[in-house]
């Protein structure tokens, strides 16, 4: 008996170790955001102020709206552009017999594995190149290219699990692949779709490096830029407040998201398999 | 409708040859059932009739016409798949509709259709369930429906009944009958690796072997005159008894096929002796093994409840106009 105490409590101790370690710097942040003057810099754990004076200058401010809207923009384009694509290759890697399809997923991984910095310089090139700089097209592209390889693996590992007689069933039916892909498949990959979806949206919502260098103007920055760019009244001042206030406002549409589909998510996994 | 002609076709995956060279005759409106054991290449054959599968050398025409690089869905063919392959995210109605709303045919049309089909198959109560909602075998039979709506010309199933439990298995096999009967001028091939859903419901059944066609009749010229040991022991439940050696040199053969039901038991005059084994009662009729001193017991068929006692010694008389003689080769002695 006493055996089992200790052992639920060492479990639950683990647990709340792991959420509080997980969890501290957005509560803080939070906390961080309702202080103001001088209490920014006081130690509290635990709210002693609320005070909507760092959001409402941050709101006030110029430009953060615009960069709200620019990153909703981006986030949101880079979403539907990277899906398209990731279904129809995805169709064509899992279903699709021809010569070098292994070589081609490898080398799809395979550009996964540079990091940011090394291709910053060659996308940069490419970027003024193809006249889009200081564009959130500039964006758009760079983070399609690097959400496409896990879209594109995590959806041809669904693809690949659908039962091979429903794609026969519908070419009997007459459709083509644009319509087994748009009717038959997108409906079945569903759960799928919604979370690699969501991830490309956080990795584009949060992506910094790019977003700095492919713009200039503050009519183009997005949201981590901006945040990372505040300044305060002189430039001694760090305004920690409005900072805190910022990243508190851009993340709640990314809970909010996470929300809605999570629902998603788990109704599509437990809908019964897709055995018809 | 559709009058079906194979003309030495050939299939190879790679290196594998799987079809070697298949000429087969299918009337209109007829009821063809392939048949063989795994692997035999049944279920491609059937593939490269339906389109899903390219031909690589021969002729497949339908009512004259080539249709080797035809289309599957301008073939005029439906098909009716083992695992049903319904789409799971659309009901009943929307499963059999699909292929008329691609087709673009118009709303009544197809409205008129879907539910006669539904009627036909008495499942015009379930047409807004979706298919996880459904037992095995009403989406078989909604599977069924979609083929119907389709009005094809040639009628292609792929096992349907494999995944169904005994019973509804028969039940089934019974609807697909009655569909046959229904739809007189629709050509059906149907696959199978049970010879009794190939016996109780063809016109004709074509058994074939790593890829090639062993024998094409009725099920009773099938049945009565195998012409190889291949089909003789492939047809009919239980196996035809074979015997060699001695018991087949006295009638002048390699290996001695006689059916269970053809062998008598006579205690007076007998050709065979030996011991019964083992007795299986089925009810209406019982099967007797007898030990001959041949390679496996010889079995015996008899109508009604068995009278007869493990390890009685018992006398047998094949019935010599049923005897089926095959040489060393395995075909038919004359």
């Amino acid at each position: 008996m006493v055996n089992r105490y200790v052992k639920k409590t060492a479990f639950y101790s683990v647990v709340v170790l792991i959420v509080v370690i997980a969890v501290f710097p957005f509560y803080y942040a939070i906390l961080t955001s309702f202080k103001s003057g001088t209490g920014l810099f006081q130690v509290n754990y635990f709210p002693v102020e609320f005070d909507f004076s760092n959001y409402k200058s941050v709101l006030g401010g110029r430009g953060f709206i615009r960069s709200v809207i620019n990153s909703v923009f981006v986030a949101g384009t880079t979403v539907l552009i990277a899906l398209f694509l990731a279904v129809t290759a995805s169709y064509a890697l899992a279903r699709v017999r021809f010569r070098g399809r292994g070589l081609l997923l490898m080398t799809i991984l395979a550009v996964s594995m540079f990091p940011q910095i090394a291709v910053l310089a060659g996308l940069f090139e490419l970027v003024r190149f193809m006249g889009i700089y200081n564009t959130p097209w500039a964006l758009i592209m760079s983070y399609v290219i690097f959400t496409l390889p896990f879209t594109v693996w995590v959806l041809t590992t669904f693809m690949r699990d659908l039962p091979i007689e429903i794609e026969e069933a519908a070419i009997v039916d007459g459709a083509t692949p644009w319509i087994i892909i748009s009717k038959v498949f997108m409906p079945l990959l569903w759960p799928a779709l919604v979370t690699t979806g969501l991830l490309a949206f956080i990795g584009a919502w949060n992506e910094f490096l790019f977003a700095l260098t492919f713009t200039v103007s503050e009519t183009q920055r997005t949201v981590p830029v901006a945040i990372a760019l505040l300044s305060g009244a002189s430039e001694q001042e760090i305004p920690w407040g409005n900072i805190m206030a910022a990243s508190v406002i851009v993340t709640v549409p990314l809970v909010v998201l996470v929300l809605i589909f999570q629902r998603k998510i788990v109704a599509g996994l437990t809908a019964g398999g897709v055995k018809g | 409708m559709a009058h079906i002609q194979l003309k030495n076709v050939h299939k190879s995956y790679g290196a594998a040859h799987v079809i070697k060279g298949v000429d087969l005759d299918i009337q209109s409106g007829e009821f063809m059932v392939f048949v063989g054991p795994s692997g035999c290449g049944k279920s491609t054959l059937l593939r490269l009739i339906s389109g899903l599968e390219d031909i690589t050398s021969g002729d497949l025409m339908f009512d004259s016409e080539r249709v080797n690089n035809v289309l599957p869905s301008e073939r005029g063919i439906a098909m009716v798949f083992q695992s049903y392959a319904l789409y799971p995210h659309m009901n009943v109605y929307d499963n059999m509709a699909f292929g008329m709303k691609l087709a673009k045919s118009s709303k009544e049309e197809m409205d008129k259709r879907v539910r006669s089909a539904a009627e036909m198959l008495q499942i015009d109560h379930l047409l807004d369930r979706l298919p996880k909602q459904l037992s095995g075998g009403q989406r078989q039979r909604v599977a069924i429906g979609r083929a119907i709506v389709r009005d094809p010309r040639v009628f292609l199933f792929d096992e349907p009944l494999s995944n169904l439990d005994a019973a509804l298995r028969v039940q089934t096999r019974l609807e697909i009958a009655r569909l046959h009967h229904d739809m007189e001028t629709v050509t059906m091939i149907y696959v199978t690796h049970d010879q009794v859903e190939a016996m109780t419901l063809a016109d004709r059944i074509c058994v074939l072997r790593d890829g090639i066609v062993e024998q094409v009749g009725t099920p009773a010229e099938l049945y009565e005159a195998p012409n190889s040991l291949f089909v003789a022991g492939f047809i009919g439940s239980p196996k035809m008894n074979f015997l060699e050696g001695k018991f087949a040199e006295a009638y002048g053969c390699h290996t001695l096929g006689i059916r269970s039901e053809h062998i008598d038991l006579d205690s007076e005059n007998p050709v065979w002796q030996g011991e019964v084994v083992h007795t299986e009662d089925l009810g209406s009729d019982h099967f007797l093994f007898v030990e001959i001193g041949s390679s496996e017991p010889v079995i015996i068929r008899r109508s009604g409840k068995t009278t007869i006692k493990y390890g009685t010694h018992v006398g047998l008389r094949p019935q010599e106009q049923n005897l089926h003689r095959f040489g060393t080769d395995g075909r038919p002695v004359a």
